[in-house]
């Protein structure tokens, strides 16, 4: 029999003033096993915990119900209590008598009748509490990073600072991600391979980041701290020790049919490359797609220059397992397909182009050396219309997405500005619906593209676009004016909307970590945990949880790491008390249990028994690895027998909650 | 005069701990009424309800029960509430077939920012089964002789 | 059939392959017989029967059967062998130590219904085709097999083997069959007649247990209804609502794994319909979320271990049935 101690909280006026708080004492006092009760204006206070710690010492209590506000707001507070004063922090059961009593009820007497049987719930509960005592495991100290765009970058470079190792897994040759393909960055203007590639470089000279590039992850198991990763690293056919990145061979490729992917596809690369001078690693990759030696075995030509010999056609795929104590998702976005746009033309012209085409434009490393050329015919073009917002913010029926990208705005009047600069004669329309410029520096910038490059802002949306002889006619409404508009343009760019990387979706998968609708990366609280997934150990960072600029994207990245390298600080993490836990003269050993945990913290296996009947047998039955298992309690449910049951929300303990509430 | 004593019926409320149970708290913050009739436990998830507590709770002398959680595609636990949903689905209609009123069970999805639907939902369902009255429990007919 | 079947396990026995034979015994009676473990050909022999009584599905003895040493031999009837395979699915047997041999059924007998035709002092009966010869005292009679057939029978599922060994006999397939038009019915009655209906049923339960103790689903280590540390321990009646929480309960720990073999209802004393409980779960299951037959397909996940986003909700649900 447990010896129970009864704590009624006034809360000063806000649970007092509704309830009888010295009746709600008084009855519980006549319950079972209750050998202590008290009122008090404020049990959270100090001199509050005081109260419960010296009735515990003073009646030898083995637990105590708190009636209160409710349990998310000071459980923790009693538990830590309960257990400075020498008893169990789970011997502690919170009635919720303000947020669902005194709050929501006007008539004092029903509200304290309620109170009484909320108090009479938690003393039944508490009866059948046991002491519970949370499990530790171990932390590998190493993080692994998915995805080596500037967020992965920033994030890996950060975690090695604090003197942990690192790997970076990148789908791609190179690491640099979306922002090695742009010109310049907002509001500054400056240009964004000076501001990255050093970073890239720091990223290859760590001694502590590893780079797994042309890698993917393909499975992960394991848990918080213990994470067990395969790295599927894909056939470059390049020895990656012995290519000296020279690109010897990717001028002799006879193959140069090649659609240049870093491009866009507007030019044409070898069969084999280097994505770009400052790839990072800067290693030749063969396209397998495309190289005639691998699809025919006639050529050779990169081999016979090579000469370091790093040429290996025979080289296969190969699947690496490594352990992570922390994961950081970082896998980036795309702009989407615009093959659904077709009143824009992009499928019919070559000159109507998304924006991170027109940024390749204009880059000097891009395929026309930095000079603005309409991609059909070569010529400059004189008049150029951007439209945004091009499947941002619809109405959830279209094709497109229903959220802002939050980018384009600004990216846009970035395009519009640096056109204005360089080629003056360029008339430039802006088609928008809103423009969105929070943010440091911003809306100065966007200013200064109106007011002093003269770029035409035009409220309204592009209703279609149909080239005609060599032109492309843009009908467009300006809602300002209230006029149709009809621009003969010689080239026209869409801000397509942003979204998640295809990768993003098996891979949340893959970690259990949860989507929104749109594959972003849920964070485990919106506000107050932004940087976390709601499985713990997984982080996110950048793109891969929402749209965001090149700043923020940084900053997430940063406080990403912070997080993380606080979690590899650690030696070893406490597990959650309240898990699953089967009774194994129960298990019938079916794995209905396995089948619906949502952590794999369930498995199964063969052990030894000394039955009730002193036979001994071989039985099959569940194990819950404590470390991984969360409680949610799904299991308990799907047991036919009974066997699996949850700490501190048992079977017997809901049940008698519920015949102390029906009685 | 004989004042007819107005019924007032059990109601049990199982509120998942992150979305609903949160939300119940929230239309306390806000202060916004339901009848005391509705007494709330806390479960993790709602994949932790046992169909065994909502027949305990009906055996027991509950006249409804409900089941909150957090929306389809919300739960903190990423897949609960879908098993919850199967399991609610198949109970509920089984006790209807077995000449239950349907109207005594409910399976809601109430998020923690939900504090004004959590209070509406509550208020209809109290005000649902006491026009239906006491719950008359699949009693054995043996034992009302 | 039976000598068919008799020389099939002589034969197994004999040759060494398995060291028991579990099949149907005859009882006291001659529509009352037991599932046995044969361990000689003496034994079979003498007290080995197959015949329109031997009804029950052996598949669940096999769990604590293949506990013991050696190899144990089993006859399956097409329904039957959902069960194994089912049991199969949930680790409860191990494959290796079963050799199952299935055997063609054309439907079983139901004695109650013999005698409600008001056939008296049944001495035996012979089975002649699709025509029943009885002898009672009263003489010779004769009725249509198919007046005479189990309520599981006449609306047979399937005659196919899902699992076997070996098989005798040729092999049969899943059938079309009414077997939820009962379910149905009830479904159209008003919530006051379905109330009357289950009331009037279930008030005559004994808590005799034989529906658990057949099911084949209902094999656990411990059974909750047995289990002090359960919360619902019953091992009779406690409250009026005991029988009905009973019966909810274990149709609902044996959805998705219940293949409907009726053996709930065929075992029942009272003759309580058992099986529309956990027929009107499989019809739901089937309705709500694709058809599933448990034991079926050994690959599939059950509905209850499965969930689509776009699955109904509970209030949907009763929306479709309007």
């Amino acid at each position: 029999m447990q010896r129970i101690g009864v704590f009624v909280c006034w809360c000063g006026s806000n649970i007092a003033a509704t309830v009888d708080v010295k009746a709600v004492a008084e009855a519980l006092g006549k319950e079972p096993g209750v050998v202590f009760f008290e009122d008090y204006q404020y049990m959270c206070s100090e001199e509050g915990q005081n109260k419960i710690k010296n009735a515990i010492k003073d009646y030898a209590l083995t637990g105590a119900v708190i009636c209160s506000c409710s349990p998310r707001m000071h459980e923790n507070t009693f538990r830590k209590a309960a257990a400075a004063a020498g008893i169990n922090s789970f011997m502690v059961e919170i009635a919720n008598i303000r947020e669902q009593c005194s709050w929501i009820h006007k008539d004092k007497v029903s509200a304290t009748e309620k109170a009484i049987v909320l108090g009479r719930a938690a003393i039944a509960k508490l009866h059948l509490n046991a002491p519970l005592t949370a499990g530790e495991s171990p932390v590998v100290k190493r993080a692994l990073v998915i995805g080596g765009g500037i967020a992965g970058i920033q994030t890996a470079l950060d975690i090695a600072d604090a003197g942990f190792e690192v790997d970076i897994v990148e789908k791609k040759p190179t690491i640099g991600g979306k922002m090695s393909q742009i010109d310049k960055t907002f509001p500054t203007l400056d240009c964004a391979a000076c501001i990255l590639t050093p970073k890239m470089v720091d990223v290859a000279q760590s001694e502590k980041i590893r780079i797994f590039a042309y890698s993917e992850v393909e499975a992960v198991k394991g848990f918080v701290g213990n994470f067990n990763v395969s790295i599927r690293k894909k056939a470059r056919y390049v020895d990656e020790v012995k290519c000296t990145g020279c690109g010897l061979c990717t001028e002799k490729c006879p193959q140069k049919k090649v659609p240049n992917d870093f491009n866009l596809g507007l030019d044409q690369k070898r069969a084999i490359y280097i994505p770009f001078a400052q790839a990072v690693p800067k290693i030749a990759t063969i396209d397998a797609d495309y190289c005639t030696m691998l699809k025919t075995g006639k050529c050779g030509v990169c081999s016979k220059v090579c000469t370091a010999g790093a040429i290996d056609y025979k080289q296969k795929d190969t699947v690496l397992e490594e352990q992570y104590g922390a994961i950081v998702v970082a896998t980036g976005f795309n702009p989407i397909e615009l093959t659904k746009y077709d009143e824009f033309a992009y499928s019919q012209s070559p000159d109507v182009i998304t924006s991170l085409e027109f940024e390749r434009i204009t880059n000097a490393a891009g395929p026309t050396g930095g000079t603005l050329l309409r991609p059909s015919d070569g010529t400059h073009p004189h008049k150029i219309v951007f439209v945004q917002c091009v499947g941002s913010r619809e109405d959830g029926n279209g094709c497109g997405k229903t959220y802002c990208s939050k980018i384009c705005c600004m990216y846009t009047a970035k395009h519009a500005m640096l056109t204005r600069e360089k080629y003056p004669d360029t008339e430039v329309y802006v088609f928008y619906i809103d423009v969105r410029t929070p943010g440091k520096n911003f809306d100065e910038f966007y200013r200064r593209a109106v007011e002093e490059y003269g770029v035409h802002y035009i409220k309204g949306m592009v209703g279609k676009v149909s080239p005609e002889n060599g032109k492309l006619m843009v009908r467009a409404s300006d809602l300002i004016e209230g006029k149709q508009l009809l621009i003969d343009a010689d080239l026209v760019v869409l801000a397509a909307a942003i979204e998640p990387d295809k990768s993003a979706r098996p891979l949340a998968t893959m970690l259990t970590a949860s989507m929104d609708t749109n594959d972003f990366f849920t964070e485990a609280h919106p506000k107050l945990r932004p940087v976390e997934s709601p499985t713990a150990g997984i982080f996110l960072s950048g793109c891969c949880q929402g749209p965001k600029d090149i700043p923020e994207t940084v900053a997430q990245a940063s406080a990403c790491a912070a997080k993380v390298i606080g979690l590899l600080n650690k030696d070893k993490l406490t597990c959650n008390a309240c898990v699953a836990h089967p009774d194994e003269m129960l298990c019938n050993g079916c794995s209905t249990c396995e089948k619906v945990c949502p952590y794999g913290a369930i498995t199964y296996e063969s052990k030894e028994f000394r039955m009730p009947d002193r036979t001994t047998r071989i039985r099959r039955v569940a194990s819950v690895n404590p470390a991984v298992c969360q409680g949610c309690g799904a299991c308990t449910v799907a047991c036919p027998s009974g066997a699996m049951d949850l700490h501190g929300f048992s079977n017997r303990q809901i049940m008698a909650e519920v015949d102390a509430i029906c009685k | 005069m004989q004042i007819e004593e107005k019924f007032e019926p059990t109601i049990v409320a199982f509120c998942c701990n992150w979305c609903s149970y949160a939300g119940a708290d929230l239309s306390g913050t806000n202060r916004l009424q339901y009848p005391a009739n509705v007494k709330i436990i806390r479960v993790p998830c709602s994949c932790r309800v046992n169909p065994m507590f909502i027949l305990r709770a009906f055996q027991r002398g509950a006249d409804g029960v409900i089941l909150c959680g957090c929306h389809p595609g919300d739960c903190h636990y990423t897949t609960g509430n879908y098993y919850a949903r199967r399991r609610m689905t198949l109970l509920f209609s089984m006790l209807d077939f077995l000449g239950i009123e349907r109207e005594r069970t409910r399976l809601e999805w109430v998020s923690a920012a939900e504090g004004a639907k959590f209070a509406a939902t509550m208020n209809d369902f109290v005000e649902t089964v006491t026009r239906l009255g006491k719950n008359r429990r699949l009693e054995d007919l043996r034992c009302n002789k | 059939m039976q000598q068919v079947i008799r020389d099939k396990a002589l034969s197994l026995l004999e040759a060494g392959k398995v060291d028991r034979v579990l099949a149907w015994k005859e009882g006291e009676f001659f529509y009352d017989q037991t599932p046995h473990v044969f361990k000689t050909a003496e034994e079979i022999n003498r007290s080995l029967v197959y015949n329109g009584f031997s009804a029950a599905n052996l598949s669940k003895y096999l769990v604590k059967e293949t506990l013991k040493d050696g190899m144990i031999a089993v006859f399956l009837k097409p329904c039957d062998t959902y069960s194994f395979s089912q049991l199969l699915k949930e680790h409860r047997i191990p494959r290796e130590k079963v050799w199952a041999v299935g055997i063609p059924c054309d439907g079983k007998l139901d004695i109650d219904r013999i005698r409600k035709a008001g056939l008296r002092g049944i001495t035996s009966i012979r089975e002649d085709g699709d025509r029943l010869s009885v002898s009672t005292i009263y003489g010779e009679k004769t009725v249509a097999k198919s007046d005479a057939l189990a309520e599981r029978c006449e609306n047979c599922k399937s005659r196919k083997h899902i699992v076997y060994d070996e098989l005798i006999g040729s092999e049969g397939e899943a059938l079309d069959s009414g077997r939820f038009d009962a379910v149905e019915a009830l479904e159209k009655m008003s919530p006051e007649e379905r109330f009357a209906f289950w009331q009037k049923e279930l008030s005559r339960c004994i808590r005799c247990n034989a529906c658990r103790n057949a099911c084949p689903a209902c094999t656990c280590e411990k059974c909750v209804f047995d289990n002090p540390a359960s919360g619902i321990e019953s091992k009779a009646p406690a409250s009026s609502f005991e029988e009905q929480n009973f019966h909810i309960i274990r149709a609902f720990h044996v959805v998705g794994r219940c293949t409907d073999c009726g053996e709930c209802s065929r075992v029942c004393p009272q003759s309580i319909p058992l099986h529309l409980i956990n027929r009107k779960f499989i019809k739901d299951i089937n309705e709500f979320y694709g058809t599933y037959q448990a034991g079926e397909n050994p690959d599939e996940r059950a509905p209850l271990t499965n969930f689509d986003k776009d699955d109904m909700e509970p209030a949907d649900a009763f929306r479709k049935g309007e």
